[in-house]
């Protein structure tokens, strides 16, 4: 068995090739893939959140520990397939109609995988239609909204009332988040959730998929 | 001495203020790529870049922000990149008549390069491609501005630099406690040694918080490098008022922070998102009272 401190250092300097390395080594050795998520990327991934948000890391940073997470994940992530264990949860995420920016959008998808999710990644300037039908369809449990216009940001709640009258809002968690959106206006449009962050979003999803339907 | 010298004799000039939400006012709908409007409502735009000449701008911009190869591209829009630029550079140079300078506006590619999202080499021709028009239809120098990553910013000026106009580039601080980061966590020095290694013009800051930020921002700039201070700030955060959207920042606050700039050693003042023609006349005014 490698040494698994190296498994979170890496995750934590964002070095894929280590990460990858050393979960193939595990693996071999017949580690746990449960272990290694759960005692040791996890926590890494956790710090590197807990240093975005003390403005030590910034976004490159975040990006190459989800891109060294997500390498360790996938080859993970069939062995826990085998033994029938579902993924934290299945989140569908675009930017809403209208807007087609998808810079931030595509960060927290990122790291969204990189926590675990199954991530649907519709791109921009996504129909509420488009978003019923992955609920419908794919059995998504997370509609992530993205906008960055003050202009798009109604779209939101469009998407929202679009998501209730489809009949599929109380099987779901609706997350919600851009630069021009704040805290106020997601419960005003009836969001489940908002974060002001990609590494946030990642704490955020974890704890509505606590209280969500299983995929 | 060169162009840019020359018009910094009169420094610091009080540039244009935003576009995007004025051409919102004139019925510009979210999901329309703004430049679109250069070929199908040349008069709409023409109007906005008016307003901004009359309210005493010596420096405007031109609607191209998004008129790069690979956002227009991505809208099926590819074929009408030259005809938007040369547009953009022409709307803003009949408004112009002669009384402000008309610096052609070049924004990100909006797609990351550390994630493969765009190549260095797809930006660059994509950069090369936009400035070559904007350049031909007559614009004085390039502005490439919201920047938040020194690579695209480098590949971008290196694609301006062909054109030999004078170029400036300008970044976006919206991060960390004091907003003095980039989203990829670049500092004012970072942007200040990098720019001006890879033969920027001016360095600048645009867009991100309110003018308060700015100050130290233009200092941190100007203390690190030679090169004249480019700032536009934004009329701080949008708010959410009783389901309509509103700036939080006055035209007059806005223009207390002139002195403070100038101080600072800004070459040129403006405004970006949520700035009006009201806020340009308010920092002429500030301006004026300050000479007196």
């Amino acid at each position: 068995m490698p040494d698994l401190q190296k498994l979170y250092d890496a995750v934590l300097s964002g070095d894929r090739n280590t990460a990858v390395a050393v979960t193939q080594e595990a693996i071999a050795t017949g580690g746990d893939p449960l272990e290694l998520i759960s005692k040791y990327m996890v926590p890494a991934m956790d710090e590197v959140g807990r240093l975005f948000e003390c403005e030590e890391y910034f976004v490159p940073e975040l990006l190459l520990s989800a891109r060294a997470m997500k390498g360790s994940l996938e080859l993970l992530r069939p062995l826990l397939a085998a033994r029938g264990a579902q993924p934290v949860g299945r989140v569908v995420i675009g930017t809403v109609k209208g807007d087609l920016h998808d810079i931030g959008k595509n960060l927290v998808a990122s790291l969204l995988e990189g926590g675990g999710f199954e991530v649907i990644d519709f791109g921009a300037d996504v129909a509420p239609e488009k978003f019923i039908a992955a609920v419908q369809e794919k059995g998504a449990n997370i509609v992530a909204l993205s906008a960055l216009l003050t202009v798009t940001m109604p779209a939101m709640r469009t998407t929202i009332d679009a998501l209730k009258q489809a009949g599929v809002r109380e099987r779901i968690k609706v997350m919600v988040g851009g630069a021009p959106v704040t805290e106020q206006f997601a419960a005003e449009i009836g969001a489940d959730g908002y974060s002001d962050n990609a590494s946030a979003a990642v704490t955020l999803a974890r704890r509505l998929t606590a209280t969500a339907v299983r995929p | 001495m060169s162009a840019l010298d020359k018009w910094l004799a009169q420094s610091p000039l009080i540039t244009d203020g935003a576009w995007g939400t004025q051409l919102q006012a004139l019925g510009l709908e979210p999901g329309t790529i703004p430049d679109t409007w250069n070929l199908s409502h040349p008069d709409r735009v023409e109007s906005v870049a008016r307003a901004y000449v009359e309210a005493g701008s010596q420096v405007i911009l031109t609607n191209t922000f998004r008129a790069n190869a690979v956002t227009l591209g991505e809208a099926g829009l590819g074929d009408q990149l030259d005809a938007i630029n040369r547009a953009g550079v022409e709307i803003s140079k009949r408004a112009a008549v002669g009384r402000a300078l008309v610096f052609a506006s070049i924004g990100p590619t909006g797609k990351m390069l550390m994630t493969g999202e765009v190549t260095p080499e797809a930006a660059l021709e994509a950069f090369g491609a936009q400035a070559a028009s904007l350049a031909a239809a007559g614009a004085d120098a390039l502005l490439v501005e919201t920047m938040s990553d020194i690579e695209e910013g480098k590949l971008a000026l290196q694609a301006a630099r062909t054109t030999g106009l004078p170029v400036i580039v300008s970044f976006a601080f919206d991060s960390g406690k004091n907003k003095d980061r980039t989203m990829m966590g670049a500092t004012p020095e970072m942007v200040a040694r990098e720019m001006e290694a890879a033969g920027a013009d001016a360095v600048g800051a645009n867009c991100g918080a309110g003018i308060e930020c700015f100050v130290n921002v233009c200092k941190r700039l100007r203390a690190t490098c030679p090169l004249p201070v480019w700032i536009k700030a934004n009329a701080g955060l949008p708010e959410i008022k009783a389901g309509a959207i509103t700036y939080s920042t006055s035209a007059e606050f806005f223009a207390s922070h002139f002195p403070a700039l100038a101080e600072a050693g800004a070459s040129f003042v403006g405004g970006c998102c949520g700035t009006t023609p009201e806020f340009i006349r308010a920092l002429v005014r500030t301006r004026s009272g300050a000479c007196a």
